[in-house]
């Protein structure tokens, strides 16, 4: 497809100069006739720069990244107005900057915050007042309509979240998810602060994907520094990333075993993930693989008695965790419950712009390990995964899936001893000028960063995007027609992130 | 007049041990230890040792449900005959006061429920209220079957002694379709998988636990004990289909009665290891299916007595 958007590469910096800065009304045009020409949103965001607002974009195709940018206007006709895949995006704008954009079919806040340039609040809100329930949530009339509110304080050790429910009896008719409860300031936390605190930030944007975020900040770090990283650490993280989503996975099938009760799964999954995790401890000394990934390389080699140890238990693990899996998916009445609850049609999926397991269970194959290979990815095959039926079972099975093949790449990995260096220094200066946008596949899905720096070498803008914030709409719509008490089921099929959402 | 007082009790105490049973069959399953198999006990005696907390938008209904829950299934029990032996009360009729008696425990737990005015509360209450009818069509069927069978209208007359063998040489193998009836009814009365799930922590899929929410200390520990005993009384009527004998000695049908007992629950426990529980949506065919069940058992029997 021709556009006047520029081609740029995951994880290597492009020089801000050649990145087409377009007049607004190009950039619109442009923008929409991407998306709907089968393109997906990967970033759309403001920055600010010598007291002017700028909005960048990077969009995918099949195959390509493509960023182009524009000088954001005060008010501006909504894209999502044309083009569903950005309505988050332009929510987020509103709310970080104060950028109106009219004709918005659901302008409401995300996360409950003052924007970064103290205009006049988009959504009214006072935020002396410290609650981000405090809305008049979406509802609907009549005689035999009752609302559920969950949350935000929650029956499970979760985090809060606030789910509104309008039902008529056990159907739900609309649910509406209020999040922000988590929001700390990521991005501003991490321009403002020396970028040799990143990784203990990054690692805490969501805790159970330390490593996905934590690669997406290494490799934006390498790009601007131009830092080599050795064959070895490759390997090392690719394995740290691949243990997370099997540990994650694993965890979540036990989970949703439990959900409709049927215990044997739930209890093995839960001890299995622990195996997991333990694994991620013996790479790292950490369960959730923090500390392991820096600008660089790893701070832990992998020895020939690594990969002994690790061959050992995951040998001894396969063949239960594929007991397992077929256990779930073998007993008729968990099949009962997972068919056909809370299906997402491939085409609403795509209007959502659904990523990740949630988007491939919907048909929508894409996988930033095989389009966008990073680390040792590219040296891997990735199966290709797609469900036609985006119900609980479809989410499952993309699941069940992933785990059997992560732990077949994990395996394969560990076949080969290569040398690995420890990195001890830090790298020196940023690239002046340049703008690096990282992808990689994390458990849930895509996770991005983008990098801009100024002529001086200072990021002036740091954007992350977590899966989930594409994603907690699936659930919504995952809800809709479905019984109120499968919500815990199809909540646990997504499992989606509050903090990565909240930043 | 002592032994039935003395089964009663006996029965009374023992019931939280025989529920633990199940807890530790889906231990076994689940590949863990278990909580203790007095965990039961421990629970109870620590609920009773607490105070209560009340919602100031509750009423002295919210306090009557738990007292009345407990008073009707303590109440039931009399009419029992537990391990064939007498029931302290018994007469003609009196089989309806028992399901009614514990019917009037559930409306009680229901209005309890919906004094809190909680969403949640309102939910199970509705999902409370409404299996258990279905559950009532079954019973009232097989009491129509029972009645035919022994012409009495009282539980010794079907539960007492040797009487549960004379229903089983009158009726035949129609009578396994109502073994496998009340058993149904015992799943879904006690709010077992997989109709509800007791060991959920997710209120929205909660049916019988979201109603109890509210209620704490000795409270709780009344609605508890109720569950122990109805749980008791259901899986008596059970046992005593599977276990008809009568060898004359209180003290070896006592032995006897408990062993079938175990069994039961045991097999309360496997169901709920081996299956997940049902769509909300599904339950009320799962319930309909013991219906369906005696009413055939009804229809054979019915032929073959002519």
């Amino acid at each position: 497809m021709k556009t006047a958007f520029k081609e740029i590469e995951n994880g290597k910096p492009t020089e801000r100069e050649a990145i087409p800065h377009l007049p607004f009304t190009d950039f619109r045009r442009e923008a929409l006739s991407m998306v709907r020409g089968g393109g997906r949103v990967v970033h759309f965001f403001g920055y600010e720069e010598a007291d002017a607002v700028k909005l960048m974009a990077v969009l995918r195709d099949d195959d390509r990244l493509l960023a182009a940018g524009c000088d954001a206007p005060e008010a501006y006709d909504a894209l999502t107005r044309e083009c569903e895949p950005f309505h988050m995006f332009e929510r987020e704008i509103a709310e970080q900057f104060g950028i109106r954009p009219e004709g918005h079919p659901w302008l409401k806040m995300v996360r409950y915050h003052p924007n970064y340039r103290s205009a006049p609040d988009v959504f009214g809100n006072d935020y002396g007042e410290d609650i981000p329930g405090r809305y008049d949530y979406y509802a609907v009339d009549g005689q035999e309509i009752h609302e559920v509110a969950v949350g935000p304080v929650h029956a499970g050790v979760i985090e809060p979240g606030h789910f509104r429910f309008n039902c008529i009896g056990e159907r739900v008719l609309h649910l509406e998810i209020h999040l922000g409860y988590q929001h700390r300031s990521v991005e501003p936390l991490l321009t403002g602060n020396d970028y040799r605190r990143w990784p203990i930030i990054v690692e805490g944007i969501a805790g159970d994907t330390a490593i996905g975020h934590g690669l997406c900040m290494a490799q934006a770090v390498e790009g601007l520094t131009g830092l080599e990283v050795d064959a070895g650490a490759r390997i090392s993280r690719t394995i740290a990333l691949e243990f997370e989503r099997i540990a994650n996975h694993v965890g979540d099938l036990g989970a949703l075993s439990g959900d409709v009760a049927f215990l044997p799964p739930a209890n093995y999954c839960g001890r299995m993930r622990g195996d997991f995790l333990n694994m991620s401890l013996w790479m790292c000394g950490n369960r959730f693989g923090k500390g392991l990934v820096r600008p660089g390389g790893v701070r832990f080699p992998m020895t020939d008695e690594d990969r002994k140890v690790l061959t050992g238990r995951i040998d001894e693990l396969q063949p239960q965790v594929a007991h397992v899996i077929g256990l779930l998916f073998g007993t008729s009445s968990v099949r009962a419950r997972f068919d056909g609850c809370g299906a997402v049609s491939r085409s609403d999926a795509g209007h959502l712009g659904l990523v990740g397991p949630a988007g491939r269970a919907c048909g929508l194959p894409y996988d930033a390990r095989r389009v966008f290979p990073t680390e040792n990815y590219r040296r891997l095959s990735i199966p290709e995964n797609a469900e036609p039926t985006g119900d609980v079972y479809a989410r499952a099975k993309i699941r069940g899936d992933e785990v059997l093949q992560s732990i077949d790449l994990i395996r394969s990995m560990l076949r080969n001893p290569v040398e690995t260096a420890i990195i001890e220094e830090w790298p020196k200066d940023f690239a002046p000028g340049a703008v690096v946008a990282t992808v990689n596949e994390a458990w849930r899905g895509e996770v991005s960063h983008c990098l801009i720096t100024d002529d001086a070498g200072k990021v002036v803008r740091y954007k992350i995007k977590d899966p989930s914030f594409h994603n907690w709409n699936g659930l919504a719509m995952s809800l809709r027609d479905t019984g109120i008490s499968d919500f815990p089921l199809n909540n646990k099929s997504y499992n989606l992130s509050y903090c990565g959402f909240d930043l | 007049m002592i032994k039935p007082i003395l089964f009663w009790l006996l029965a009374m105490l023992t019931a939280p041990f025989f529920s633990a049973v199940i807890l530790k069959v889906k231990a076994f399953f689940g590949g863990k230890k278990g909580p203790p198999i007095l965990i039961n006990y421990y629970t109870l005696f620590k609920l009773f040792q607490k105070g209560s907390v009340y919602s100031h938008s509750t009423t002295f209904i919210f306090k009557m449900g738990p007292m009345i829950s407990l008073g009707a299934a303590v109440t039931a029990l009399l009419f029992l005959p537990i391990a064939g032996q007498p029931p302290m009360f018994s007469w003609h009729g009196d089989v309806i006061l028992v399901l009614y008696l514990l019917g009037l425990g559930r409306f009680f737990t229901i209005a309890a429920a919906m004094d809190t005015a909680s969403p949640f509360e309102g939910m199970g209450a509705a999902r409370e209220a409404y299996f258990p009818i279905i559950c009532e069509a079954t019973l009232f069927l097989t009491l129509i079957l029972f009645f035919m069978l022994s012409g009495e209208l009282r539980l010794s007359a079907y539960f007492f002694g040797g009487e549960p063998l004379h229903l089983w040489r009158a009726a035949g193998a129609p009578l396994f379709f109502v073994v496998i009836a009340l058993f149904i009814v015992l799943l879904t009365e006690n709010t077992r998988v997989p109709v509800d799930d007791p060991a959920t922590h997710l209120e929205l899929t909660m049916i019988h636990e979201v109603m109890v929410l509210d209620h704490s200390g000795p409270d709780l520990g009344m609605i508890e004990l109720g569950s122990y005993i109805k749980l008791f009384f259901y899986s008596t009527i059970v046992t005593r289909l599977i276990w008809p004998y009568d060898m004359g000695n209180a003290f070896v049908d006592g032995a006897l009665f408990a062993a079938a007992m175990l069994a039961v629950y045991g097999v309360v426990g496997i169901t709920e290891s081996v299956m997940a529980r049902y769509r909300m949506d599904k339950v009320p065919k799962f319930v309909l299916t013991s219906f369906a069940l005696v009413f055939f058992a009804t229809i054979i029997t019915l032929e073959f007595m002519k």
